[in-house]
């Protein structure tokens, strides 16, 4: 039996009111509620079992530590998804910076697509629907989600798997609603560029805006 | 004719309102516009089927295990930060304002919830909350019994019940259970406190089961349930709710126990 929306905000409730009281384990009915729900998500961001693992279990554990600010909010479920989100980007953000360190100046990846996608991906594509079978699709689309900087991959991620609205993206970004659209457009057309010859090949070159 | 830009074209692939209607007509009359969008939208739809490992139907109860020991009990005032005005009027919604009553409403009855033409007491908001969560409960608990009460010894041999799916349930639906059961008890409804406490007992049994248990433990089990009406007393007490959800009025403090007592003995 599926749960409707509003009977798991009363049971949520319910459950962070017992947490707050001094209750511990109450906690638990929420971190069994929406563990999987965060590692979709977190397994989206990273590509990685084991770091969605780990972005799951911080999550829980800083919403638990910040529990007493969830008062003004409507929904559990959301909001332990943004702390997850905004965990997710510093951590990236802090991993780039680690490997950025650690490569050579030639090969320091940048938030640009300065690089040529294009040229990685070779010319003669099989149809579109042996490709979204395809295990190589499947990596080249994760790669190209990776070179993503962190604030994208989130917004596109948000967006386009998980549904959620532009305010939600914003705030999970701690920006603006219009910066936040600008950063899923740009990660749509970064995306885009990467992957839309294996999807089909343009029957004519032509640049979009422009007459026909 | 001017192509769409891939700026429009994505905006519109995201149900922009701005221009769309111009847009529409464009993509309708233009096969290369057309192609486009079908293009970004497979490789969204691509996106979107991408697959993601199932962690697991125990996968909550894992992190649980993991995080448990890093957290520590909460013993601060948290009500103060339901008090502060600001926080009492920031949220706009009535879904946020109910879930800010209800934690509100343990120290401070003077807080109201407009809902619609109605103005809740932080009282009503409090019982609506706890109805809404139980109602839930009730209803996949009574799956639960049904499917102990209708399962049979299995395999060539016949001599053992397979219940651990229903143990695993009954594991989710104690920690609720045992929470619920306390907010009814602090809400003073006897009636749901009692019915849950009978589950309660219940479900403890199950979820300390083996996956496979004997037929004796399986009689065991299933006795209990038959001994003390269980089946029947959650369906009365979900009919209950559903009345008292319905009439958004709270009945006596004992009318659900009271009724569930009354048609028991029929």
């Amino acid at each position: 039996m599926n749960e409707s929306v509003e009977s798991v905000r009363a049971a949520d409730a319910i459950a962070i009111e017992r947490t707050l009281a001094g209750d511990r384990d109450a906690f638990r009915v929420l971190v069994e509620r929406h563990s999987a729900t965060i590692f979709r998500l977190a397994y989206r961001l990273t590509g990685n079992h084991h770091d969605a693992e780990e972005i799951v279990q911080e999550a829980f554990l800083r919403a638990y530590q910040k529990l007493e600010q969830f008062a003004s909010q409507a929904n559990f479920a959301t909001w332990v998804y943004r702390i997850a989100a905004n965990y997710t980007i510093d951590r990236m953000r802090q991993r780039k910076q680690e490997d950025a360190r650690r490569q050579a100046p030639s090969a320091e990846m940048t938030d640009d697509v300065e690089q040529d996608p294009l040229r990685q991906i070779p010319d003669a594509m099989p149809s579109p629907e042996r490709l979204t079978q395809s295990v190589e699709l499947r990596r080249q689309m994760e790669n190209a989600l990776q070179s993503l900087t962190p604030a994208e991959r989130i917004a596109f991620v948000m967006r386009h798997c998980d549904g959620c609205g532009i305010e939600e993206i914003a705030a999970a970004l701690k920006s603006n609603s219009s910066a936040a659209k600008n950063t899923v457009f740009r990660a749509v057309h970064k995306l885009r560029q990467m992957l839309e010859p294996q999807f089909a090949p343009r029957a004519t070159a032509r640049a979009m805006g422009t007459e026909s | 004719m001017r192509h769409l830009s891939e700026e429009q074209l994505i905006a519109y692939q995201d149900g922009e309102s701005s221009g769309r209607d111009v847009a529409t007509a464009h993509i309708n009359s233009c096969a290369e516009c057309q192609a486009e969008l079908n293009r970004l939208v497979e490789m969204l739809a691509a996106y979107q089927a991408f697959p993601v490992p199932d962690p697991g139907e125990d996968y909550g109860r894992r992190v649980w295990q993991q995080i448990a020991p890093r957290l520590a009990e909460k013993r601060s005032h948290w009500w103060q930060v339901f008090l502060e005005p600001r926080r009492l009027t920031a949220a706009g919604l009535v879904a946020a304002l109910l879930l800010v009553a209800f934690l509100a409403g343990r120290v401070s009855k003077r807080v109201r919830v407009d809902h619609g033409d109605a103005a809740l007491t932080a009282e009503q908001v409090r019982q609506r909350v706890l109805l809404l969560a139980v109602g839930e409960h009730l209803g996949r608990s009574e799956m639960v019994l049904m499917e102990i009460a209708n399962a049979e010894p299995e395999g060539a041999t016949m001599k053992q019940v397979n219940l651990s799916s229903q143990r695993r349930r009954a594991e989710e639906l104690l920690d609720e259970n045992r929470l619920y059961r306390q907010t009814a008890l602090q809400e003073g409804d006897t009636g749901i406190a009692t019915v849950l406490d009978e589950l309660e007992r219940v479900l403890l049994d199950v979820a300390h089961s083996p996956g496979n248990v004997t037929p004796a433990q399986f009689k065991s089990i299933r006795q209990r349930i038959d001994d003390d009406g269980l089946l029947f007393k959650v369906r009365v007490l979900t009919k209950e709710i559903e009345r008292r959800e319905n009439t958004g009025k709270r009945g006596p403090a004992e009318s659900g126990s009271a009724k569930v007592e009354r048609n028991n003995q029929a």
